[in-house]
């Protein structure tokens, strides 16, 4: 689960680690007067920044300075405006409803810092970089050894030393080095606590003069769906209006559905065997339309929604049903079928796959349906279900 | 020979009174799995639905059954916690169905594990092993099978024992996807193709056995005549496999790796690929097994086919 930037500034400040003030405002008037208490209490400098979770902002347009009540009121007014479109968000952008108007600082230099996972190791690591403010990708690609990390035990914690060794190679001085130090302790704690899957301050900073500040500038933070459990301050987080529709409706029905560009409709079991169902669509022309997994013990009801909300899309032309039943039983599958066909239709083609589990009892039950399904055909194999799906949808367009 | 498990291998059930546990204990003894048992903790001394005494404690249940398996179907949140349990207790196979554990508590039970050098963890979030059973009658669904053993909750039938194999000819099969490993049986069993042993490895980030350690294990299996290995986008798991396949492996490695078509960066923050260090698309890998010399097929519907290929069956698909 995503935060948005103001979110994870809290979280950090609330962990001891020096953050900039600022506050969140959901309307233009709300930003002139947050930018006003500001800049009545002595700030010279403001950042608007919108509080989207894509990233690309800054090149969008949406992250902006401001030296007076007029910039920001502004700034403001376009982001609230206008959709945010970048490389992350697709052609048709994101709506801002969420605006952080936040004390700007002097910097001297710009350093990268994370807690994330080392799926090699299967633990997590400290990772820093004195390349900050920049995309970690691009400095991983050009200059790999400027990306110093540090394992983290999972029992023993991240210790002192390390935090230490790391500040020194990132080329901290004086008290800087316990100021950086202090910071990663209170970042790795607060992974522990909080169970986040990434921490990560791009950039930390220090301010300019001889008595420089280490400070973190903007933060991003993800968290292990599987430990939110544990966290109910954390859910609290959770920010909706960020979620595909279609994706956020699934989810309240158990089901993983990601939505795609495509024009056929998937409907499969198990997260490996719908990319493949992907794949294999791709392979034979087609373009999937979506990635949907609805699981091992999905209901009647969830995959008669899961048909609902694949029909919904428009773009989807044609739609496979790529079953193998385990704990999943196929007649489940032929009976949400037969009732996704009468409460909602199958105007576009429709291949069904089914093998595994009671697949003699789903044969039954659609050959007494396919009266009332004529679009529907029934395939063979995974092979013969792609080339059918393929060259129904295309003998549509 | 099979790997891991065989015919007389015993099994409890870590969580069996809950209704996975429950369901697919009956399943496993369908197929004629040595269940030997169940644990959950505050119903000791009672019996489940199939006459199985439950413990308290795995510790109780390995001393007076001799176990030497564990199937696991313990919530979440108390799973980590179910498989340091049976680790302690001097399980040698545990494997852990259980979806959704926190990837922190994995992180703990890895390090944790290295204490117990003869326990093999399996999982978590994957469909279990199976060493598949002769067949003894029933047809599809409702075959039988002796000397088997079905840990998990695949469907037990569409597998096929090496003695069962038409073609003679038998694979060891090792995925990171439950539903794919299913397909992967099933085409290689419709060739007359057998399996010696099959391993969901699990779809967490951080679990029990690898690649590289299974591929080790059916490499010196006088039975196993090629591995099929099933992977997908994440992680540098399947490229590092395809290396040690380059230098150690005797025997025919077929992959298939799901997720070209996967839109990037759904899954992971970003700062999560730079440590691989290596390019995690379905492509990279796929190209970089091939250059290892594994024979990758670019279609789900390709596994089998390919596998018969590379050992010399001619189709005759029944």
């Amino acid at each position: 689960m995503k935060i948005h930037e103001y979110q994870a500034r809290q979280l950090l400040a609330e962990a001891g680690i020096p953050v900039p003030g600022g506050t969140m405002v959901t309307s233009i008037s709300d930003a002139t007067n947050a930018a006003k208490t500001l800049l009545d209490g002595g700030a010279t400098l403001l950042v608007v920044k919108a509080q989207v979770h894509a990233g690309g902002r800054g090149k969008a347009g949406f992250v902006k300075l401001c030296r007076s009540l007029e910039e920001v009121t502004e700034a403001a007014t376009f982001m609230f405006n206008n959709p945010m479109v970048s490389v992350q968000t697709g052609p048709e952008g994101l709506d801002v409803t969420k605006v952080l108007i936040a004390d700007g600082v002097d910097i001297e230099s710009e350093f990268y810092l994370a807690i994330t996972m080392d799926r090699a190791n299967g633990t997590n690591a400290l990772i820093a970089s004195s390349e900050g403010g920049v995309e970690i990708e691009t400095v991983a690609h050009e200059n790999p050894d400027a990306i110093l990390t540090q394992r983290i035990d999972p029992l023993a914690g991240l210790q002192e030393y390390q935090a230490r060794q790391l500040a020194f190679d990132l080329g901290f001085t004086g008290s800087q080095v316990r100021q950086a130090s202090s910071i990663m302790m209170k970042l790795a704690k607060l992974v522990d606590e909080t169970d986040a899957s990434l921490a990560e301050i791009n950039p930390l900073i220090i301010t300019p003069g001889s008595d420089g500040q280490v400070m973190a500038i903007d933060a991003k933070f993800d968290f292990d769906d599987n430990a939110l459990f544990r966290h109910p301050n954390i859910k609290e987080m959770f920010d909706p209006t960020e979620e595909n529709d279609s994706e956020l409706k699934a989810s309240e029905f158990g089901l993983n559905f990601i939505a795609l560009d495509g024009n056929i409709g998937c409907l499969v079991n198990g997260a490996g065997l719908a990319m493949a169902t992907m794949d294999i669509i791709k392979l034979h022309g087609g373009s999937p339309a979506n990635f949907l997994d609805v699981g091992g013990a999905a209901t009647l009801e969830a995959v008669t929604e899961a048909f609902r909300i694949i029909l919904a899309d428009s773009k989807v032309e044609g739609v496979l049903v790529n079953i193998f039943g385990g704990i999943m039983k196929c007649d489940v599958i032929a009976e949400a079928i037969v009732s996704a066909a009468k409460e909602v239709g199958f105007t576009v083609p429709l291949v069904v796959r089914l093998e595994g589990t009671n697949v003699e009892a789903a044969r039954k039950i659609l050959k007494a349906a396919e009266m009332d399904i004529p679009t529907m055909q029934t395939a063979t194999d995974l092979e013969d279900a792609a080339a059918r799906v393929a060259s129904a949808v295309s003998a549509v367009c | 020979m099979a790997i891991l498990i065989n015919g007389d291998t015993t099994v409890l059930c870590q969580g069996i009174t809950g209704s996975a546990g429950a369901f697919h204990t009956r399943g496993c003894l369908d197929y004629g799995t040595k269940m030997v048992g169940g644990v959950t903790p505050g119903k000791g001394g009672q019996k489940d639905t199939n006459g199985l005494p439950i413990f308290n404690t795995v510790t109780e249940g390995v001393k007076e059954t001799g176990a030497t398996a564990s199937m696991i179907f313990v919530p979440p949140p108390f799973a980590a916690d179910s498989i340091l349990e049976a680790a302690d207790a001097g399980i040698s196979v545990i494997c852990a169905i259980t979806e959704g554990i926190p990837t922190a508590d994995m992180m703990q039970v890895k390090e944790t594990l290295k204490k117990y050098p003869n326990a093999t963890l399996i999982g978590p979030n994957c469909p279990g092993i199976i060493t598949p059973g002769k067949k003894t009658g029933g047809d599809g669904s409702s075959s039988t099978f002796e000397n088997g053993c079905k840990i998990g909750i695949m469907p037990g039938y569409i597998h096929t024992a090496p003695c069962d194999a038409d073609s003679g000819k038998s694979v060891g099969i090792i995925s990171r996807s439950g539903t794919l490993t299913y397909e992967a049986v099933w085409q290689t069993s419709s060739l007359g193709i057998g399996q010696t042993t099959c391993i969901g490895i699990g779809g967490d980030p951080v679990k029990g056995e690898n690649f590289i350690e299974l591929l080790a294990r059916f490499n010196n299996d006088d039975e196993t005549d090629a591995v099929v290995m099933i992977g997908e986008i994440g992680g540098s798991d399947e490229t590092n496999a395809g290396i040690w396949v380059k230098e150690n492996m005797s025997k025919p490695v077929i992959s298939f790796i799901a997720g070209r078509t996967a839109p990037k960066g759904k899954r992971m923050g970003h700062a999560g690929a730079i440590i691989g260090g290596s390019d995690d698309t379905a492509i990279a890998k796929m190209e970089s097994l091939r250059s290892n010399g594994v024979l990758v097929s670019e279609s789900p519907a390709e596994i089998g086919t390919m596998t018969a290929e590379a050992l010399g069956v001619t189709a005759n698909a029944c």
